[in-house]
């Protein structure tokens, strides 16, 4: 079965694999996960807002990233980042934006939907004294938010946030639609100039199954070192 | 906004000279669809299986469903498609490996593998959450009732613990309709790849994605409202519901 297998082929393109390849897939992975938090903490404040209009846009944005395939939203803002550049910045034809910006955008603002709802668990797993507490010694809305709820529960809420970014990190394969050179995007060029197709999807599939895989046992004893004792 | 929009677009017959683009929408629907229902099957019933096997008193088949659950979870959907579409066919025996290339609808088989293979360690997930949910008095009630582990799981322990977890089945199946627009990497040509096919031909690229994002979206309401129903009619009276939990897609 592996008799004329070319392990060769991995050797030698192992540089392009991993400095063009993964640093473009681990790049985005951080950015997203970064952008998508900031945005997702947003959008979950303003789920929770007692003001209708806000909490229903919020919602709604949510339920429309959730009910589509990434594939689709990825089509979707490598058509619409153009435009939207364009609208931004004023300018009189649709901006040129790269493969990295196009998809770091289409990343934040889908993951984002997804860390709303793992903060919106979080902030409501905080008890409602600590807020009513908050407001009897005279904070402000954004201080109750930024020095109680929101530290608690950012803290409460890492393992699973953590766990969301493995699954960001290996939906970042699905670039591929677009022919931009992440981690498989580099296999798969490598692997059909070279017609070692084999060899190059089973490696492109342990590297992503150990980093995976090692990244969700970090997961875990994090969870067991940082679980707050009640 | 300078673009041209043009809704007519969807009446105007598509490059294969029969179907109008909307047709052609419907279609990749219907793909779509059958690809999820199709996969739907394997992961319920794979699921089901190593969901069972990690919460028996055997510890080599508990360790042997952990590590088919890993493998399935760590590697992203996409790379598992081309290992089923690519890679495997080499790996075989070459007369069947020819075999497998030759089929026709070949990539519409591959789809359906890979996908249901993948959200069967989700299922699995869920299965095995749902028996540990249960009050560990009820296995042991059943076997010093007489009845032998099988019988245990069947009767009085699967029953249960599908009820407690349809909730979170049902978003299964919710990613598993969304998550078969991944094979459109290997030529099924469903819902997406129609979409991204029309905006190709018909340069119309708004008309079509927004198309595909309302189909998808009453694909999304009707599960979700037909599973509600039948959610309701299967509660167990006295539980709250299953606790939420981390969402992929």
């Amino acid at each position: 079965m592996f008799s004329n297998f070319d392990f060769d082929v991995i050797a030698r393109s192992l540089s392009y694999l991993f400095y063009d390849g993964m640093t473009f897939t681990l790049t985005l992975t951080v950015l997203a996960t970064i952008g998508g938090i900031v945005f997702g903490t947003l959008l979950a404040l303003m789920r929770l807002s007692a003001f209708a209009p806000i909490s229903l846009a919020a919602a709604g944005y949510v339920n429309l990233m959730r009910s589509v395939p990434l594939v689709l939203m990825i089509f979707w803002f490598y058509f619409l980042v153009p435009y939207i550049g364009q609208w931004i910045t004023g300018a009189p034809r649709p901006i040129e934006v790269g493969a990295f910006v196009s998809s770091l955008v289409t990343f934040t603002l889908f993951e984002a939907a997804y860390f709303c709802e793992i903060m919106r668990a979080g902030i409501q797993s905080i008890p409602r004294g600590q807020i009513a507490a908050a407001q009897a010694l005279g904070m402000t809305y954004p201080q109750t938010m930024g020095y109680i709820v929101l530290p608690q529960a950012f803290r409460n809420m890492v393992p699973v946030l953590l766990t969301q970014t493995i699954v960001l990190f290996q939906d970042t394969s699905l670039v591929y639609v677009l022919s931009i050179t992440d981690f498989l995007g580099a296999a798969s060029k490598v692997a059909q100039r070279d017609g070692r197709l084999v060899e190059m999807y089973l490696f492109a599939a342990l590297v992503y199954f150990v980093i995976s895989l090692a990244a969700s046992r970090g997961v875990r004893r994090l969870q067991a070192r940082t679980a707050i004792i009640r | 906004m300078n673009y041209n929009w043009n809704w007519g677009i969807f009446f105007q017959i598509s490059p294969d000279g029969v179907h109008t683009y909307l047709q052609t929408l419907l279609l990749g629907t219907g793909w779509t669809l059958a690809t999820a229902i199709a996969a739907w099957c394997i992961a319920l019933a794979m699921g089901s299986l190593v969901g069972v096997v990690r919460t028996t008193p055997f510890p080599w088949l508990v360790r042997l469903g952990d590590a088919y659950v890993e493998l399935f979870r760590n590697i992203p959907l996409l790379v598992q498609m081309f290992l089923w579409y690519f890679v495997l066919p080499e790996l075989v025996p070459v007369e069947i490996g020819d075999w497998l290339k030759q089929l026709p609808d070949a990539s519409f088989y591959t789809a359906v593998v890979a996908l249901g293979f993948y959200t069967s360690a989700r299922v699995a997930e869920q299965v095995r959450a749902g028996i540990l949910s249960l009050a560990r008095g009820q296995g042991l009630a059943a076997l010093a009732l007489g009845l032998t582990l099988p019988q245990a799981y069947v009767y009085v322990l699967l029953p249960m613990a599908y009820r407690i977890i349809l909730p979170p089945l049902t978003s299964e199946f919710l990613n598993i309709i969304k998550n078969s627009a991944v094979a459109l990497t290997i030529g099924l040509m469903e819902l997406t790849a129609r979409a991204r096919a029309m905006q190709e031909f018909s340069f119309q690229v708004f008309e079509a994605f927004t198309a595909a994002t309302v189909i998808y979206i009453v694909i999304n309401i009707a599960v979700t409202f037909g599973m509600r129903f039948i959610e309701r009619r299967a509660a167990v009276p006295g539980f709250i519901g299953s606790a939420p939990q981390a969402v992929t897609h």
